[in-house]
């Protein structure tokens, strides 16, 4: 393994220069000899983040998720939750700069599939702890370990609900943006989700004007509309869902037996409490099951239709890849369209590559960005699909319990809920 | 009564079912990366030999002044006495006054050796690492100035915003226990 590894370090380092390379570089001048005692002195050149860190960071973010999976399922302290809040965004935020968070690993990960990017040992953890949290406790890292959350819940104050149509519509961007990002990472094209992270700019004090409204925008938005990065936006927490939603254990409402006494129907800040199931519906089941078979069969279409819109927008999304608009540029200025030349092209003809192998290599992302936009159609329309279907069943319910799927197991229902753990129930 | 229980526990098998999938894709994917993973992070570099001086460091940056700054590699200066890094093209009188100077915060700072040479040293705390005094260095010196992140200011971004923007493309991940130099 570490021979393995060696080779891939001397691999990646044989682009840049070090001041060895430097050293051997051609003199134009030599130094000069000094007549008297002048040392050339040495540069200092300070070290990179010590290993060290690294492997505190993990310590931490699993400390710190079997802590929030303790205070969601064992001790049911929304206090404790909400604590450790505060201790996210000062360890993770402020003092760690936020980078690399388990929603920006997501690209390294898929990164490190299609290129010589090795994973470091700290992504590859940082990426699969939440997930494995999520798939035993439920979304515990959105409860109080995601330094991009944990910002945004600090802020909810009174939320609101937002009508069903608008919640389900909305909740189809993270998809959107899932398939973006990796799209984005796959081609080599850039890490979307890091570039547009709202919150980041706070934490390293320092952002883009754009990026510091996109940021204070959401958080004012969060004081009435709980979460909403992580709501309609964040496309790790589509993952985080999908584990969560067959998680051996999860956070519940009530300590015992549901009394459906109704009080925590409200408490919910992100709208991810199920009431129990209506007993009657206006379709008989029979219907329903027709309904159902008239829907299966108009999937091919939703597919066929979502995967070839998609692939449509093939040249757009390309044209966002360097090496594609590089290629589109040099054309132009060769084919006299385009006058003048920008840096990046001035640049190009100074590294003395063939234009034809700029031109290949630019169709060849081009026909990545092809087939992965038809995959990307594909899986939306998919998630169209399944959002559909999930919505058309009946799934007898009969207590309020959690939506596993869409709670962050902030625990502020728990509070709301008057059963005690010994099954008494407190009058109010 | 009987076909709601049955319903049940085949909801609960399926779910079962998906909990052991994920958890076996999770597992599958952890143990595949471990073994080929890069043992520390990685960390961005900028290879000298493909900057091309466009000045984007210095405003790309995430940070305001930039994590990138200039850099001299003493070994290779050749203390030359019309130094084209330190001079504006066309200098009226080589001294230190600052129409002179080429750098626009004065912070490539020199200090007398012996005479006719000085030393050149940047001062880390002006610099804003928009590599005008590398161009000049670089077009009639030994190249002995260069561009580079510093690691104590540099913030890790995963995607580093002035890598997307670099025109010469010269932006470089480096595993972290590379980045450091031999005379460090």
């Amino acid at each position: 393994m570490r021979k393995f590894r060696l080779l891939v370090l001397i691999l990646v380092l044989a682009a840049p220069g070090w001041p060895a390379v430097a050293t051997a570089a051609e003199e134009r001048f030599p130094a000069p000899e000094f007549e008297t005692q002048y040392e050339i002195p040495t540069p200092a050149h300070p070290h990179p983040r010590q290993d060290f860190f690294e492997y505190l960071d993990i310590a931490v973010l699993l400390a710190a998720l079997g802590l929030a999976a303790f205070f969601a399922i064992k001790k049911r302290s929304r206090l404790g939750l909400f604590s450790l809040t505060f201790f996210s965004i000062l360890y993770f935020g402020f003092f760690r700069h936020g980078c690399i968070c388990p929603v920006g690993a997501l690209q390294n990960v898929i990164f490190s599939f299609s290129g010589d990017y090795l994973l470091p040992l700290g992504v590859i953890l940082f990426f699969a702890l939440p997930l494995l949290f999520a798939l035993f406790f439920g979304r515990v890292f959105c409860a109080s370990v995601c330094p991009l959350g944990a910002l945004q819940e600090a802020v909810i104050y009174k939320p609101i609900r937002l009508p069903q149509p608008i919640k389900h519509v909305l909740g189809l961007i993270p998809y959107l943006y899932l398939g973006l990002a990796v799209l984005f990472a796959s081609t080599g094209s850039g890490f979307v989700i890091c570039r547009f992270d709202p919150f980041v700019g706070f934490y390293r004090l320092s952002a883009t004007p754009f990026m510091l409204l996109l940021g204070l925008g959401l958080l004012l938005t969060g004081i009435f509309i709980a979460r909403p990065y992580c709501r309609f936006f964040c496309p790790y927490g589509v993952l985080l869902g999908i584990f969560s939603f067959f998680a051996k254990k999860h956070l519940s409402i009530t300590p015992k037996e549901c009394i459906h006494c109704r009080l925590c129907e409200n408490a919910c800040p992100v709208d991810a409490i199920n009431p129990p199931s209506p007993r009657l519906y206006k379709t008989s089941k029979a219907q329903q099951i027709k309904h159902f078979g008239i829907f299966l069969a108009f999937v091919p279409l939703i597919l066929a239709t979502s995967g070839f819109g998609f692939s449509r927008l093939t040249d757009v999304l390309a044209r966002q890849d360097r090496m594609v608009s590089l290629a589109e540029r040099i054309h132009q200025e060769e084919t006299n369209v385009a006058t003048g030349n920008t840096l990046d092209s001035d640049a190009f003809r100074q590294e003395q590559t063939r234009v034809e192998d700029l031109y290949r290599q630019a169709a060849r992302i081009r026909h990545k960005f092809y087939i992965g936009l038809w995959v990307f159609g594909l899986f939306f329309g998919l998630v169209i699909s399944l959002k559909i279907i999930v919505l058309m069943q009946r799934p007898g319910r009969t207590d309020y319990t959690p939506d596993r799927f869409h709670c962050i197991s902030c625990g502020r229902c728990m509070e709301y809920c008057p059963v005690q753990s010994d099954g008494s129930v407190t009058e109010t | 009564m009987k076909k709601k229980n049955t319903n049940l526990t085949r909801r609960e098998f399926i779910k079962d079912l998906f909990h052991k999938l994920l958890l076996l894709l999770l597992g599958s994917f952890v143990v595949s990366r471990f073994f080929k993973s890069a043992a520390a992070g990685y960390v961005w570099q900028i290879d000298p030999k493909k900057c091309v001086k466009c000045g984007r460091c210095a405003t790309a940056c995430v940070l305001t002044p930039s994590a990138v700054k200039c850099v001299h590699a003493f070994e290779i200066c050749g203390y030359c006495n019309l130094c084209f890094g330190y001079f504006q093209p066309g200098a009226l009188r080589l001294t230190a006054d600052a129409e002179n100077q080429l750098c626009p915060t004065g912070a490539l700072q020199r200090r007398f050796v012996e005479d006719p040479f000085f030393e050149y040293t940047i001062n880390e705390a002006l610099c804003i690492g928009c590599g005008k005094c590398v161009k000049g260095c670089n077009l009639f010196g030994n190249g002995s100035l260069y561009l580079q992140v510093r690691h104590d200011r540099c913030k890790h971004c995963n995607e580093c915003s002035i890598a997307r923007v670099c025109a010469g493309r010269a932006f470089v991940r480096t595993p972290a226990r590379k980045a450091t130099f031999k005379n460090a």
